[in-house]
């Protein structure tokens, strides 16, 4: 309106030459506009009311075929779950986030951090999470930690794998393993164990030491029975390591155990004060773990929340950057008023902040639904080409329909319309809401 | 943001706990350290857990082929030896990868000034110009923020063959323009509107063209908005992988090329993984950099 006033002031101009202006600053961005927005959106309507080749009108059949066929009821299907998640999770954390980080004086760098992704490609963020999901976990980060967690609190086992290194020691890793000759008090127990994965020979464990004979006493050493070169099986020799951590049993004549101690780092034992009876000694199975095979991130369970990990990974730093600028904007008084009331963190943060920040919290939430409905780019690039059907969205299932060697333009182009419909509601709040600012 | 941290810490010494010390005591800044400490570590795991897959892709890239399919990126921390540049050396020696490169850069720098001059021009007709419809027309603008791309990606397909911008860096250009379009008018409109209207009057009634007034005044004043879209705009095509997968075929884009080579993952990653950290490297310099108007031209437009 100001602008209309302005040009009033200059009646000695011809009507004509007031419409060339504005339209010579607008033909630009209407060419751009009209041929390659609206006009193409107009055509991809009326498209996807024809058949594959365009020559039959074929009424709704694209849109029935969409709510029919396995692969694009997964897309939808997965899209919905990508919906209901992710938007609710990115705006938590981004909030969490905002809200932790005014708290500290380096929130800049942390915020940093956090925001980076966001210049990343979605498609070389996904290269970057497939690389982290890698199921082998000496190669994919994620297992690799689990693997990490998952060892500790497996019961402490030392080897994933072995056998006895003479025909003395029989047995498994699921059972442990026995020797044969039964033991006494004064006897000695050579338990060596060979078939040792390499990667589970440290090269700094100590040297095996040698049993020792105690009166009253069952002594004995568990070693990994091999060096390089060899070695002698069932003697322990210069150059062998002792075997730490390995449980060992005595088990009486029925089988049952009667008394375990562990090794310690040389691999010694030594059960005293046995009584005179006759025993089985035995490596027991808390000795040997199974060995965490990884999960499989990529597989078709998990490859949706895989990628919804690695898309949240991207996008939190955008919620968290716009939240912490619509939290600076609260004013201090409130926030401090309600302290000096007695509220609690929690109490200002749930009564204060939260609702203070609810137009903020909105358009951040809306703004990802936009984002996830169109989420395409890291499906491709995190899921193996196995897994992609299991990984499937809409925009995805349009690109594969149309372009990806179905070629189907008909069902590609109701696809998309149906992807625009998604967003029409949108399409109308953001309108309403320019409508309203600008009132 | 650091002002707000210090008023959200001055607050601490109002509590009852904090009460005995006075507020600048040295014994209550320690012990609001204190306080602090679990979350400032909390924090720092976050924000490492934040980095870690990044570090990942470029320990990764720096191993030596022979090693990649076997270990992990962290096996470049016990042992910093083994890190080499020869996957990078072979990347550069890639023609593929180097013409990729080349094409990346000039579809995001064409395609972003473009866009920045037609957005400008249409910002100032929507922000200063009168005309008949300039409500509704802006109306259109701001429905068409959301449109997907997929709806315009068929018909484009069929005009580009028929007109043989298909796998041009021409076509890519102008499809991305047309797409940048809306946010693009959007937060220049926004911005020009917020110009002082002093300043246009009065070079108006001194009988100033509108090219004239565009050029020496809007453009210069505008240039914040003008480095939040174009920060926005590069970082968008540099990146974009659907457009350049559908209108090239010889035309790649960076993302394209490493996608085609994405199908044998796991005997390439010595190449996947430098080609994507040498494609993130420049976005991420450049977000970096202008990280500022980034998250300027972000607030304006969060509409979007």
């Amino acid at each position: 309106m100001e602008a209309a006033t302005v040009t009033a002031r200059r009646p000695g101009r011809g009507r004509g030459r007031a419409l060339l202006v504005p339209l010579l600053f607008l033909a630009p961005a209407l060419l751009f506009l009209v041929v390659w927005v609206i006009y193409p959106t107009v055509w991809t309507i009326v498209r996807s009311f024809f058949d594959r080749d365009g020559g039959t009108f074929v009424w709704f059949d694209n849109y029935k075929e969409i709510f029919t066929t396995d692969t694009l009821t997964t897309a939808i299907r997965n899209n919905v779950i990508w919906v209901a998640v992710v938007p609710a999770l990115v705006t938590a954390i981004g909030l969490v986030f905002a809200v932790l980080t005014e708290r500290v004086r380096w929130s800049t760098a942390f915020k940093t951090a956090v925001f980076m992704p966001m210049a990343i490609s979605l498609f070389a963020a996904g290269v970057i999470w497939r690389i982290m999901d890698e199921k082998d976990p000496s190669r994919g980060t994620v297992n690799a930690v689990i693997k990490v967690f998952h060892d500790a609190f497996s019961g402490g086992g030392v080897v994933t794998a072995a056998q006895g290194s003479t025909p003395q020691l029989t047995g498994s890793i699921e059972d442990g393993f026995v020797l044969r000759t039964p033991v006494r008090a004064g006897d000695t127990a050579v338990m060596g164990l060979t078939a040792i994965p390499p990667d589970e020979v440290p090269r700094d464990a100590p040297q095996a030491a040698q049993p020792r004979p105690e009166p009253g006493a069952i002594t004995g050493t568990v070693w990994r029975d091999f060096k390089p070169g060899g070695g002698r099986p069932g003697v322990v020799e210069q150059g062998e390591q002792g075997l730490g951590g390995a449980t060992v049993e005595l088990r009486d004549s029925g089988g049952s155990v009667v008394a375990t101690t562990t090794t310690s780092a040389d691999g010694a034992f030594v059960f005293r004060d046995v009584g005179s009876g006759q025993f089985r000694a035995a490596i027991g199975s808390q000795t040997f773990t199974a060995p965490f095979e990884g999960v499989s991130w990529l597989g078709e369970q998990l490859i949706t929340p895989a990628v919804m990990i690695a898309y949240i990974w991207v996008w939190a730093g955008f919620a968290m950057v716009i939240i912490a600028a619509g939290l600076s904007a609260i004013s201090r008084e409130v926030l401090e008023a309600a302290r000096t009331d007695g509220a609690t963190e929690w109490q200002v943060f749930r009564r204060v902040t939260v609702p203070m920040l609810a137009p903020v919290l909105s358009v951040v939430f809306i703004t990802m639904i936009i984002n996830v409905l169109k989420v395409f780019d890291i499906i491709l690039s995190v899921a193996p080409q196995s897994s992609q059907d299991d990984a499937n969205v809409i925009a995805l299932a349009m690109w594969r329909t149309s372009f990806g060697g179905v070629n189907d333009f008909g069902l590609g182009s109701a696809i998309a319309v149906f992807l625009f419909l998604l967003v029409i509601p949108v399409l109308a709040l953001n309108i309403r809401r320019f409508k309203r600012e600008e009132a | 943001m650091a002002v707000g941290g210090e008023a959200a810490g001055g607050a601490v010494a109002v509590r009852p706990r904090a009460k005995a010390a006075h507020p600048e005591s040295r014994a209550a800044r320690i012990g609001r350290m204190v306080a602090r400490g679990p979350l400032n570590i909390l924090l720092i795991v976050i924000a490492v857990l934040w980095l870690v897959p990044t570090i990942g892709l470029l320990f990764t890239s720096l191993l030596p082929a022979s090693e990649i399919t076997t270990s992990g990126w962290w096996k470049i921390v016990s042992q910093p030896s083994l890190a080499t540049f020869e996957n990078y050396t072979a990347v550069f020696d890639n023609r593929d990868i180097m013409e990729a490169l080349w094409t990346t850069v000039q579809i995001a720098v064409g395609n972003t000034v473009l866009l920045v001059v037609v957005a400008s021009l249409a910002g100032y007709a929507f922000a200063w110009l009168d005309f008949p419809g300039r409500d509704w027309l802006f109306v259109v603008v701001i429905g068409l923020l959301v449109v997907p791309l997929q709806v315009a990606l068929i018909p484009i397909f069929s005009l580009y063959n028929d007109t043989g911008l298909f796998d041009t860096v021409l076509g890519l250009i102008l499809f991305h323009v047309a797409f940048g379009l809306p946010f693009g008018i959007f937060l220049m409109r926004n911005f020009f509107a917020g110009i002082p209207r002093d300043i246009l009057e009065s070079a108006r009634i001194d009988g100033a063209s509108e090219a004239r007034i565009f050029l020496r005044l809007i453009l210069p004043l505008g240039l914040p908005a003008i480095a939040s879209l174009a920060i926005f705009q590069f970082l968008w095509t540099w990146n974009d992988l659907i457009v350049a997968l559908t209108f090239g075929r010889d035309t790649q884009p960076l993302t394209v090329a490493i996608f085609s080579q994405t199908r044998q993952f796991g005997s390439n990653i010595d190449l996947i993984a430098p080609a994507s950290f040498l494609s993130l490297a420049i976005p991420l310099v450049v977000f970096l950099a202008f990280q500022r108007y980034f998250v300027q031209g972000m607030l304006a437009g969060s509409v979007k």
